[in-house]
């Protein structure tokens, strides 16, 4: 395989690889080296890529585990400041900016949730899939996709909805 | 009527049962301008959900890793070292030792022979050489005319009475 039969089998999702690895490691930049060792990992096992039957599916699957590694070592190595008694009175500057921009808003809530519902909320909201790629993808059932995305969903509108009507008041 | 049936498809979609077309609908309808005043709320999760589909990846791909250490050349390098090492450590090759048994005989009649013939050529030559100092004789010759000087000191002898 040419470098150029493997860019074009992969060009087509790198930017959904790169968007799923930013939703669950946030940082820009870790989510560009994920993807990075992920396609690298992909074009090592070139000779591989005929058997997979759904070349992005597994992907996206391998793409969810390198994050869930990464995001376990960075867990490990951190030290948490445990005692945050200096919140600040008011609000910051920053935070006062983004109030006002409600669309990023969505995304400090879509942050809050838990990375299972996170991933869930960017392959079906996002990248479209439907839902028996998920369940694929995420290595779940299809029902329990189902209720995760319905409980994700449900969580952002409340909190919107909550934002929404400070803003009004 | 639209109204209606946007209403009820937020129902579906927040329980996770709408189709991926009616999401679709859905995603169309709020990029509107004209949102109904109850559904406002939703805008901005649309809103983020088209905005966050435009994010690229835009780094390069170093398809090509850095070459792997070939280790064949590594054993192509040591065969031409341990080759080397061998050529120039070994003592005396056999061409050497050929080269050093010239001008030697196995027979001693033989280099008896050789080495006779060799002296009878130096001592010709060396005659030739000495046959050209010849001349010196007439130096003899001549100091031997030189005698008459013994007259002299008979003379002299005579003049000084010696002891």
């Amino acid at each position: 395989m040419t470098q150029n039969e493997f860019l074009n089998i992969v060009m087509p999702f790198k930017d959904k690889v790169f968007r799923l690895a930013k939703r669950l490691l946030i940082s820009t930049e870790e989510a560009e080296d994920a993807t990075q060792e992920v396609l690298l990992k992909l074009w090592r096992n070139k000779t591989k890529i005929a058997e997979y039957n759904n070349v992005e599916a597994f992907s996206m699957t391998m793409t969810k585990n390198f994050c869930f590694d990464k995001l376990k070592s960075k867990q490990a190595q951190n030290l948490k400041i445990v005692h945050s008694n200096y919140e600040e009175k008011d609000t910051p500057l920053q935070k006062q900016v983004e109030l006002n921009d409600s669309v990023s808003w969505v995304e400090r809530i879509i942050e809050t949730l838990p990375e299972q519902q996170r991933m869930i909320i960017q392959l079906r909201d996002i990248e479209a899939y439907d839902f028996d790629e998920i369940a694929k993808m995420l290595e779940m059932n299809n029902t329990a996709v189902r209720v995760a995305l319905s409980r994700a969903r449900k969580t952002i509108r409340e909190q919107l909805t909550n934002t929404h009507n400070y803003g009004i008041k | 009527m639209v109204l209606n049936s946007i209403d009820k498809l937020i129902k579906k979609y927040e329980n996770g049962e709408t189709t991926l077309e009616e999401e679709q609908v859905l995603k169309h309808y709020f990029s509107k301008d004209t949102v109904a005043p109850h559904l406002e709320q939703y805008k901005p999760m649309f809103a983020y959900f088209l905005e966050n589909q435009q994010e690229q990846y835009t780094k390069a791909l170093p398809l090509k890793p850095k070459s792997m250490f070939n280790y064949k050349w590594l054993s192509v390098a040591a065969v031409a070292a341990i080759l080397l090492g061998v050529y120039f450590s070994m003592p005396v090759s056999d061409a050497h030792y050929e080269q050093n048994l010239v001008g030697t005989f196995c027979e001693p009649e033989e280099a008896f022979n050789e080495v006779s013939k060799q002296l009878a050529m130096i001592s010709s030559h060396f005659n030739k050489g000495a046959s050209t100092v010849n001349y010196l004789d007439e130096v003899h010759k001549g100091a031997s005319t030189l005698n008459y000087l013994n007259e002299v000191e008979n003379t002299t002898s005579i003049i000084f009475k010696t002891n």
